[in-house]
């Protein structure tokens, strides 16, 4: 926390965990599909659901897809917006369970056929959590470049993952490791100082055992 | 972030340096950016508060309906010469409603230190610097010991409604802008945390119950009651009179009061207010799906 976390952020209203935080959510899931995306069918949760309207959680969420960062005057007219940029949109309840209480659960389609399935919660003052993506637990905050890969449990990935980011100087901040089952489908998320080349992303997506690599970039 | 408005104090003593240069300081410091830099940053943050009063719409309604165009209201009662307030009073009072219902109304505001408190510190400062023409910079100077302010409630307490009740949020927002106020007003460090000792103090206890989980109702007109209690306590902390518990222990108690809240008045929307018969009737209207 700095002193323009007091005095600030600049952000459209009415709300930090209602409105900003959605908005950042609806950003950095644009970020990790990497292109822009063309369908989204949105799910709220608990708080979302029931203060969402008022808030204007659903408005911040499409204009986060769109690109909009919190302060964009533009959020209050996003489905306008959406409709203008070729985006289709429909939203719904969930019952994720025993979540946070500000959640949100996303099937995104890109424009080249990608799909990405996201939930993510907006867990107060703006901040963010970005907790599964496509099933599996991801946990991070969208503050640092972020790679989650998704590959088969199996000896070695780790290693691949981890030397490539040596051979690149970049610097993890933090590592998280999940699994399905033995032998299932695992996760790692890396949170990084520094942006990690996208010709190391296209490296990585080749070799054997990777599923997916998905990428969120700063810049 | 420092811990304590005492440790603050002491610092001014040590250095001889303002309030507000002690804040900025150690900031700069602990994110590694010029003082410079750091400035410029704070002079976007007024210029976008000045912007969030500007641009009030007196015809916008939020999306519920519950606020809006009560800005524009009292702006014309103003006109007619009737408030007892007196002159500036009325100018903050104006303010704080309308850069709050900007906020309701998914208007650009800046949050300070929550968006539901976001009225309070630009109502208070604007005001001062329209009616007594302080120099920009010089008001720049009193975000930052609002920040200040701010920053050690943070550290000892919480700036959340969720958290403390909306004396964490209106309560915060009225104690920085009365040490914010009381610098412009060319009050020392003691004068400036007493000043928000005593905004504090008016408004400990406060409940966190908005009316179906939204940032409008009571949130809006208690931007208007933040802003006052700023006024008065600035006042009053210039005329040297003192809080009789230290600043930082009305902090704490802030604190010990938050934490013994029931969860109903925390911003879930279930208690206070948001719990009368109308309250609950507006809820079950509204929710979406």
């Amino acid at each position: 926390m700095n002193l323009f976390d007091i005095v600030g952020p600049v952000m459209v209203g009415p709300s930090s965990s209602h409105t900003a935080g959605a908005v950042k959510i609806g950003n950095v899931s644009r970020k990790l599909m990497g292109e822009k995306i063309v369908k989204a069918e949105i799910l709220f949760h608990g708080s979302f659901l029931a203060t969402g309207k008022g808030h204007g959680t659903d408005k911040a969420v499409v204009a986060g897809l769109l690109g909009c960062a919190v302060d964009d005057p533009r959020i209050p007219d996003s489905l306008e917006m959406a409709q203008n940029a070729g985006m289709t949109y429909s939203f719904g309840a969930v019952d994720l369970g025993d979540v946070h209480p500000n959640s949100v659960k996303m099937h995104l389609t890109g424009q080249s056929g990608k799909e990405l399935d996201v939930v993510a919660a907006s867990v107060g003052g703006g901040r963010i959590q970005i907790c599964k993506l496509d099933g599996l637990t991801a946990n991070f905050s969208g503050d640092y470049p972020t790679l989650i890969v998704h590959n088969v449990d199996q000896p070695g990935h780790v290693a691949e993952v981890t030397s490539m980011l040596e051979h690149k100087s970049v610097n993890i901040a933090t590592m998280q490791l999940y699994r399905e089952g033995r032998g299932g489908n695992a996760v790692m998320v890396l949170e990084c100082d520094q942006e990690v080349p996208a010709e190391a992303i296209r490296w990585l997506e080749h070799l054997e055992g990777i599923v997916k690599v998905t990428y969120l970039s700063l810049v | 972030m420092y811990k304590s408005l005492a440790e603050i104090c002491q610092r001014t003593e040590e250095t001889g340096l303002p309030f507000w240069k002690i804040v900025q300081q150690e900031d700069c410091c602990e994110q590694g950016i010029s003082e410079e830099k750091s400035f410029d940053f704070m002079r976007r943050m007024y210029a976008a508060m000045r912007e969030s009063d500007q641009n009030y719409d007196g015809k916008l309604k939020s999306a519920s309906g519950l606020v809006g165009t009560e800005g524009a209201k009292l702006h014309e009662r103003i006109a007619s010469g009737k408030m007892v307030s007196g002159d500036f009073m009325s100018i903050v009072m104006e303010k704080a409603l309308k850069v709050a219902e900007s906020n309701a109304c998914m208007k650009r505001i800046v949050a300070a230190p929550t968006a539901g408190s976001c009225g309070v510190v630009p109502a208070v400062f604007l005001s001062a610097q329209e009616k007594f023409g302080f120099a920009q910079d010089r008001v720049v100077e009193a975000l930052y010991v609002a920040a200040g302010i701010g920053g050690v409630i943070a550290s000892r307490a919480f700036l959340a409604g969720a958290e403390g009740g909306c004396q964490a949020e209106i309560g915060s927002a009225s104690a920085m802008a009365a040490g914010g106020m009381t610098y412009l007003l060319g009050g020392n460090a003691q004068e400036i945390s007493h000043a928000s000792a005593l905004a504090l103090k008016g408004l400990l206890g406060l409940a966190c119950d908005p009316v179906a989980g939204l940032v409008e109702v009571p949130c809006v007109k208690r931007n208007v009651l933040g802003a006052v209690n700023a006024i008065t306590s600035s006042d009053l902390a210039m005329a040297g009179i003192c809080s009789r518990i230290p600043p930082d222990e009305v902090i704490d108690a802030m604190r010990t009061i938050g934490r013994s809240m029931n969860a109903d008045i925390r911003e879930t929307g279930k208690g206070g207010l948001a719990g009368t018969p109308t309250g609950v009737a507006i809820r079950d209207e509204i929710a979406m799906g």
